[in-house]
């Protein structure tokens, strides 16, 4: 096999297999926090930990703990219960430091465990047969390839509410519009560039 | 309650897609084919209702603290149950879908139906509600999936069999590519809100 330079899997994670645009991961939240910036910027980062985060530790299990005891068809429940442990672990300190941050998120921050898009990466990883070091900058890359199409899309959002719309298109299908526009420019364009 | 109406109840008003807006990850992208919509709600299905029966029989157990994990667990069993399964006898349904299938673990519809309907009522409306969901579910990739098959092939092909020809073939290859799944299911949502609010303007 091929090892893949670690800067094309950066620019993977980044642009070319983006999570929410490319690989529809984590939409959830997508369409939920992006009503303005601040709060999108705050989830994005909760995210990109998360996902460094447990890019790193899931792999440590997998291949210490899993395949040397022949244990890979469990590999589903323990890396939900590792993304579950570091959440909660966020939430905690999240609360205990940004406490505006904390209520401005609300609901979607225990929600992050149940975010496609950090199993994806996970899951992602583990498919792609990725060794320590190209896994933790797989999860980074997407983390961050995430806060770009959040902030973009959030900042979209804030200026378009006071366009005047019919209002059986207002909220949702309007995001998703949005959204099919930045998904066009990010297929036609990345998928241009050799790298 | 009458079991019909709740079976009625999870296609129209309880919609996964459309009325509770729950599960869009795998609703656009997957929807490539119509194939592949059966596939994922079909593997949808199978873990909804099991969990669905499992938790409603769990649920007097349960303690309400930690409800959410012992969710979580029950449900990852099923999915892990589907994938292998899938991977054995469908490998062709397996390769198309990819990390769709094992991310059926941290599907909303699922967990949100676990809290918010399995949590509270008796194995049998549990049963009818996960039967209900789960339709409304398949219906609406189907359809998301044959408008997008379509218009980007131009024609729809369901297990080699070809259902259904366009005269003149469009080939908008968007339509397959990620954002037409953004715009489709954009312009099904407007069409749906759009025919809600005529109803309400009518019925006050």
């Amino acid at each position: 096999m091929v090892e893949k330079a670690l800067f094309a899997i950066f620019m993977d994670g980044l642009f070319i297999k983006n999570f929410l645009l490319i690989q529809f991961l984590g939409l959830c939240s997508f369409v939920g926090v992006t009503k303005d910036v601040k709060s999108a910027a705050g989830m994005s980062g909760a995210v990109v930990f998360v996902m460094a985060m447990a890019s790193t530790v899931s792999y440590l299990i997998y291949t210490y703990i899993l395949v040397p005891t022949k244990m890979e068809f469990l590999d589903l429940i323990s890396f939900i219960v590792v993304i579950a442990a570091l959440v909660q672990l966020v939430e905690f300190v999240v609360r205990k430091n940004i406490p505006s941050l904390y209520r401005s998120l609300g609901i979607y921050l225990p929600l992050i465990t149940t975010n496609c898009a950090v199993l994806g990466a996970v899951l992602l990883n583990v498919n792609s047969d990725y060794n320590f070091i190209q896994s933790v900058v797989f999860g980074t890359s997407a983390g961050l390839g995430y806060t770009i199409v959040m902030l973009l899309m959030a900042a979209i959002r804030e200026r378009s509410t006071f366009v005047n719309v019919p209002s059986s298109i207002k909220g949702l299908p309007q995001a998703f519009f949005i959204a099919m526009m930045l998904s066009m420019a990010f297929v036609n364009y990345f998928w241009v560039i050799p790298i | 309650m009458d079991p019909l109406s709740e079976y009625i109840r999870g296609i129209t008003r309880d919609n996964p897609i459309f009325g509770l807006v729950l599960g869009l990850c795998p609703t656009l992208a997957v929807t490539t084919s119509v194939e592949n919509a059966i596939g994922m709600s079909a593997g949808t299905a199978f873990v909804l209702i099991c969990s669905n029966i499992f938790i409603s029989a769990l649920r007097k157990q349960i303690p309400s603290a930690v409800r959410l994990p012992i969710f979580i667990i029950i449900i990852a069993t099923f999915v892990s149950i589907v994938k292998m399964i899938m991977q054995a006898y469908f490998p062709p349904m397996y390769a198309a879908l990819g990390v769709f299938i094992p991310l059926i673990v941290v599907n909303c519809i699922i967990i949100g139906r676990a809290e918010a309907y399995a949590n509270k009522n008796n194995v049998f409306y549990s049963f009818i509600d996960a039967l209900g969901i789960s339709t409304g579910f398949l219906l609406v990739l189907m359809l998301i999936g044959g408008i997008r098959e379509l218009l980007g092939t131009g024609q729809i092909v369901t297990f080699d069999y070809i259902l259904f020809t366009l005269p003149i073939n469009p080939s908008v290859t968007t339509m397959i590519l990620p954002p037409g799944a953004f715009l489709t299911i954009g312009a099904l949502m407007a069409i749906v809100n759009y025919q809600r609010a005529k109803k309400r303007a009518k019925g006050g």
